[in-house]
């Protein structure tokens, strides 16, 4: 039954998926393997939300992971667009060697 | 007719940017004439103004140009306007009358110079700026005439400016002004803030609602920018030097435009002087005495023909101080309408000399000179008798009104002034025998007409190179200054740089002028005569002006004979040494001719010695503690700020996995501080 599993698990599991988003945004180099390490943790970060706003029976949890996607799929149109055209110019091209682009 | 009253000072201004265009191609003789037509036509639109208003009484006479608006800001608002009253139309006639004859002889005496159209460019300005100063219908109007004759001179008088003398001498001139200049800035803040309205019409009408501390702060503070502008104690330093620029200058500067606008002013605002606290008249009083005497003991031991009469400047600008401090407003305008008369032509005419003599100027190398200048030395002689006082010439009725009001004031004062005339008539004698009578010494070498004068110029005592040469002074290796004349192109008429000295009449350009100002210096005294009311014809004329402020004399009728008589004593014995001691001797060094007095009480040399020194310790401790602590606080907030954004550009790596070690490394740290200091779980 569903309701056998408790909350702590769903907490738990989005603790998890974004510790891993996390150490992989830190240790992989590949722009594109980091950008899908961020959604991981936004959606981890989703999980945890839909739990709570279940739990405490409050749909304004379920409401900010709306927002929290759609501001995603935003983040994904101008990174992703960025990410591509640099890996064109030069296919090898690591995280590390945009950083031509700072400030 | 009033209606011409901004064609006054329009007339100039048209010369000024015509010649300014054209003047160059209009070449020597044209652009002079056309400045002089110039002036000439705002004398006639003044004389016509003048007439006008003639038709006119009372309070009728005042009549007000607003031409358009010039600052508009919030509640403050100020016109270019010109006021049309009796006393502006009086200024005007003396003014636009003798800056005429000024051009006119101009035209003589810069004959030849290279920059002879620019000098009448220079002229021009300089009478429209004294116009707009006198016409101004308020005190901003007013300031930029006052600002526009302190740059003319500056202009004019180091006009030669590849001498060095000249052209330090212009500097003097105009940082001297500015420290009166902020006096009156000062003044005029501190009327509008008193009044709300800087215009001459609402000062009239407001002053007796002043504070008295108001009124008394006001008047001293136009006390000191009258005192820089017409060259009273203490600030009286840059007009001898200004002896530099070329005669005619001299003679505009010293008789009818800028030294002029300081009583003036205070003129003008005697409504404002009259609220003020009954001392500051006689603090007025006073500093005017004390320059007359001062400037006097000076003048008689000046050599250069031209230093004597600007020190005598200063001095009868003191009497028109001592005037306006003793309330007698009309007698202090009457000494400057008559003033204006014989000093400009004594100016004019020892440029005659100057001129006749080939740029010589030291009065211990002339003598002599009465029938080979015979129009300079008539007309200079009635100057003469004009400034020492001498009845029934113009000098002396007005002298003799301020001396009146002195007497009334204070008889100490009128002491002062009465040295002070005796002085005038001691000195002024002097400069006539020395240079027209006595012995020619113009034509013998130069260590025997005048060995003090040869050790200056350094030609040794019995040389006889200065025989030989005809013109000893010319000799390059001796007068630098000279050499630096003729570089200038300024050639003296007629004689070659080293060509023998030929004393000459000038051109009648020149000569007609001092006629023309000899007939009005004998003449003048004809528009104040004390003897009934009918006769103070300038009295009733200016009345509406300074009505508020002038003083109503309580002397018996016996004590004015007795003070007129006594008067005409004291200038009799001034000739009288003068004769004893420079007509019988005929020496051309004398006894009565003290270093102090020649050096003229070492207070150009003191001041220089303090600025040079105390005062330039004082000044660069000021200038230290500025760059050090205010320019370093400054600095050091700057150096700050930058080594902290310097800082903070090395995190900014680009380096992505870098800037997510941080933040995650910041979440762990925030997460961390909330665990431990329990404000979550």
């Amino acid at each position: 039954m569903l309701a056998a599993v408790s909350s702590g698990w769903y907490l738990s599991l989005g603790a998890v998926l974004f510790a891993m988003g996390a150490a992989g945004l830190m240790v992989r180099r590949n722009p594109l393997v980091m950008f899908m390490c961020i959604e991981l943790m936004l959606n981890a970060v989703n999980l945890t939300f839909v739990t709570f706003a279940r739990r405490l029976d409050d749909v304004g949890g379920q409401v900010v992971v709306f927002f929290v996607l759609v501001v995603a799929a935003a983040e994904v149109v101008v990174g992703l667009g960025i990410i591509v055209s640099i890996l064109r110019r030069s296919p090898a091209a690591t995280a590390d060697d945009a950083s031509y682009l700072r400030g | 007719m009033l209606e011409l009253t901004w064609l006054i000072p329009a007339l100039p201004l048209a010369g000024f940017v015509v010649l300014m265009v054209l003047g160059r191609r209009l070449g020597e003789p044209l652009a002079g004439w056309l400045a002089t037509a110039a002036v000439g036509g705002s004398f006639v639109a003044s004389a016509v103004v003048f007439v006008g208003m003639l038709g006119r009484h009372g309070e009728e006479r005042a009549f007000s140009q607003v031409l358009f608006e010039w600052v508009p800001a919030g509640g403050f608002s100020v016109d270019v306007g010109f006021l049309a009253d009796p006393l502006s139309v009086t200024m005007c006639l003396f003014i636009t009358g003798i800056a005429t004859l000024i051009h006119l002889y101009a035209i003589g005496y810069m004959h030849g110079d290279r920059d002879f159209s620019k000098f009448f460019v220079y002229l021009n300005l300089f009478v429209f700026s004294m116009l707009m100063l006198v016409l101004g219908d308020n005190l901003l109007v007013t300031f930029l005439g006052w600002e526009g004759v302190g740059a003319c001179s500056y202009f004019l008088i180091s006009f030669w400016h590849t001498s060095d003398a000249n052209a330090s001498a212009g500097k003097k001139a105009f940082v001297t002004n500015r420290v009166g200049d902020w006096g009156y800035m000062v003044a005029m803040f501190l009327t509008f803030t008193a009044l709300g309205s800087i215009r001459y019409v609402d000062i009239q009408a407001g002053a007796g609602g002043l504070a008295t501390t108001t009124a008394t702060a006001i008047t001293l503070l136009l006390l000191v920018g009258a005192a820089g502008k017409s060259a009273q104690l203490p600030l009286f330093v840059w007009l001898p030097d200004a002896m530099a620029g070329p005669t005619p200058v001299s003679a505009l500067i010293h008789a009818a435009t800028m030294v002029t606008s300081g009583v003036y002013l205070l003129t003008r605002m005697n409504p404002v002087i009259a609220v003020g606290s009954d001392w500051v008249p006689t603090v007025i009083a006073v500093v005017g005495a004390a320059t007359a005497l001062f400037a006097a003991t000076v003048a008689v031991a000046q050599t250069d023909i031209k230093k004597v009469l600007a020190y005598s400047t200063i001095s009868q600008l003191g009497y028109m101080f001592l005037a306006v401090g003793s309330g007698a407003y009309v007698a202090a305008i009457f000494h400057m309408v008559t003033h204006a008369f014989f000093k400009a032509l004594l100016f004019l005419g020892s440029g005659s000399v100057i001129h006749g003599l080939g740029d010589e100027q030291d009065m211990r190398r002339m003598g002599a000179l009465r029938k080979l200048l015979p129009v300079t030395s008539a007309t200079f002689i009635v100057g003469w008798l004009a400034i020492a006082g001498v009845p029934p010439f113009s000098g002396f009725w007005s002298k003799d009104e301020i001396l009146l009001y002195a007497w009334d004031l204070s008889p100490a004062l009128w002491a002062v002034g009465f040295v002070t005339a005796i002085l005038t008539a001691f000195y002024m004698s002097r400069q006539v025998f020395l240079t027209f009578f006595g012995e020619a010494r113009w034509d013998r070498p130069l260590a025997e007409a005048a060995p003090d004068l040869a050790r200056e110029r350094g030609v040794p005592a019995g040389s006889a190179d200065g025989e030989a040469e005809g013109r000893p002074d010319g000799d390059e290796a001796a007068s630098p200054t000279v050499v630096n004349v003729y570089e200038s192109g300024h050639l003296p008429h007629g004689v070659g740089p080293l060509g023998p000295i030929q004393p000459h009449e000038s051109s009648w350009t020149m000569t007609l002028p001092l006629v023309v100002l000899a007939v009005l210096a004998v003449a003048g005294g004809a528009l104040q005569l004390p003897f009934t009311s009918g006769t103070k014809r300038l009295e009733h004329w200016l009345e509406p002006v300074v009505a508020p402020g002038e003083h109503h004399l309580a002397v018996a009728t016996g004590t004015k004979w007795a003070l007129a008589a006594v008067a005409v004593v004291g200038g009799l014995v001034g000739i009288a040494a003068a004769v004893a001691l420079y007509l019988r001797r005929r020496r051309a060094e004398q006894p009565a001719e003290p270093a102090l007095l020649a050096r003229g009480w070492y207070y150009d040399s003191g001041l220089a010695a303090f600025a040079g020194g105390p005062g330039r310790i004082a000044f660069d401790t000021l200038a230290w503690f500025d760059r050090t602590v205010v320019d370093g606080a400054v600095n050091g907030v700057a150096w700050l700020v930058r080594g902290t954004g310097g800082g903070l550009r090395r995190t900014q790596s680009g380096f992505v996995r870098a800037y997510a070690g941080f933040v995650a490394f910041g979440a762990v740290v925030v997460v961390a501080v909330m665990v431990f200091r329990g404000v979550v779980l």
